[in-house]
């Protein structure tokens, strides 16, 4: 326990709120414009002081993270549990690194590295889940609705058909557009191996969507 | 990049983005601690709010409504607490088993304290159901015998109320003292009905031990003998 910590804890949060209402707006847009550099800001952040700071970090990274677990899982109970548990762990970690090793992490590959290591030891325990397709109406453009949810529920389909690796390499660069390099350091393969499975996983995707689209054309009769 | 991907299969993997559900952040920050919840739990002494993260219970608290409970919250934690239905079911068990007598483990979260009020709350909670001791008896057995009036702050600051029990601790002089849940005429509606009022002025009661201390079984007002320079 570290108690005279927690008074200091009172002030310091709220001195981080202000900051992420003053130019977290700011930053919000960053993340769309230069996550590299949004990232190293929350990093030295993050090294100042974790606990005023951890809020953002969460509040920058769970769409994503919540997006590859999702995608590769399946399941958005599997997926919520499995984010909070890579956050609980990197908070963990934080906790205990020095201020010189956080402000050098780069947080969207460590993070995601936790969040596969997290749910390879889940899957040991449970198979990976069927897919399950949601339709969220307030997350959908404003494009005609059935189309595009049948439009996502045929990809997320896909997807759930290919290989494992496959999967994951296929939405950690498409589905989340993280850079070869990234998804490499992220899942602790060369980065060749990385681009033959996103190759691989793309030609399954359009091989089994020319096969999907044919069978459909044969159901309806013209 | 050297993709070779044609933009509708882009554009359709890039569409599979999922925003996380509403209520994971405040989640996460309740797991790390950084965050509360909070719940209503009928206790002997009428409703109160009882708030708790990942480190353990933060905070039980008579309050009128949920809007003065979270202020006061975040007054002294720095904390968001929100609202649940209900508290998790274990930890209403573990209370509920606590209040009964039981020496089960809670977990605590006491941040912002000083390490005088953590060894007031500790030793108040070696103090069994049905008994009581004096001020006096906790400020000796921490080792600071003139720390009387100290010991007395300590747990009128004691942010787990009947979890730690700081209404078992009296004044010397055989009235009851003040009480943080509602004054005085709570804290003996916080004892057992048929407490035997045991009081030790030189002993610490070991877990379980029933005979340290004199003993005075009382069935009215549960009020100890008087201590003082025993």
């Amino acid at each position: 326990m570290a108690p005279r910590a927690v008074s200091g804890l009172g002030g310091a949060r709220r001195v981080g709120r202000n900051r992420s209402t003053g130019p977290g707006v700011q930053s919000h847009m960053m993340v769309e414009l230069d996550p590299a550099t949004d990232d190293a800001r929350l990093a030295a952040r993050l090294a100042s002081d974790l606990d005023s700071s951890f809020e953002s970090l969460v509040v920058a990274h769970q769409d994503r993270l919540f997006t590859i677990a999702f995608r590769t899982g399946g399941d958005r109970h599997d997926a919520e549990e499995l984010v909070q548990d890579c956050f609980v762990r990197a908070y963990r970690a934080l906790a205990t690194y020095p201020p010189t090793r956080i402000r050098e992490l780069r947080l969207r590959g460590w993070l995601t590295t936790i969040l596969l290591n997290a749910g390879r030891n889940r899957a040991r325990v449970k198979r990976v889940p069927t897919t399950e397709l949601t339709f969220e109406p307030g997350a959908e453009p404003a494009v005609d609705p059935l189309t595009r949810r049948d439009e996502r529920e045929t990809w997320a389909r896909l997807l759930a058909g290919l290989t494992s690796a496959q999967r994951t390499a296929v939405v950690l660069r498409h589905v989340d557009g993280m850079s070869y390099a990234e998804i490499a350091e992220a899942t602790g393969r060369p980065e060749g191996t990385v681009k033959a499975h996103v190759h691989r996983g793309l030609a399954a995707l359009r091989t089994a969507l020319l096969a999907a689209e044919r069978r459909e054309r044969e159901e309806i009769p013209a | 990049m050297n993709d070779q991907i044609d933009p509708t299969t882009e554009s359709a993997l890039a569409g599979l983005r999922e925003p996380a559900p509403v209520g994971l952040a405040h989640a996460t920050l309740v797991a790390v601690g950084l965050a509360d919840d909070y719940a209503v739990l009928h206790s002997p002494v009428g409703p109160l709010r009882v708030a708790w993260n990942g480190r353990g219970v933060s905070a039980v608290e008579e309050a009128p409504d949920d809007g003065v409970f979270e202020a006061r919250f975040y007054a002294r934690t720095g904390r968001v607490a929100r609202r649940r239905d209900a508290l998790p079911a274990d930890l209403a068990r573990k209370i509920e088993r606590r209040l009964a007598g039981r020496h089960n483990r809670i977990d605590l979260d006491l941040r912002g304290s000083t390490a005088f009020e953590r060894a007031v709350w500790m030793k108040a909670l070696e103090i069994p159901r049905g008994e009581v001791r004096p001020y006096g008896w906790i400020a000796r057995e921490i080792g600071r015998p003139k720390a009387v009036r100290a010991v007395g702050t300590a747990l009128g600051q004691n942010p787990v109320p009947l979890i730690v029990p700081c209404h078992r601790v009296v004044r010397s002089d055989g009235m009851i003292g003040q009480y943080s849940l509602g004054g005085p005429r709570n804290k003996r509606r916080s004892w057992p009905a048929r407490a035997r009022i045991r009081t030790s002025s030189r002993r610490s009661p070991g877990p379980g031990s029933a005979t340290s201390g004199r003993t005075r079984p009382t069935s009215t007002a549960c009020r100890p003998a008087t201590t003082r320079g025993v």
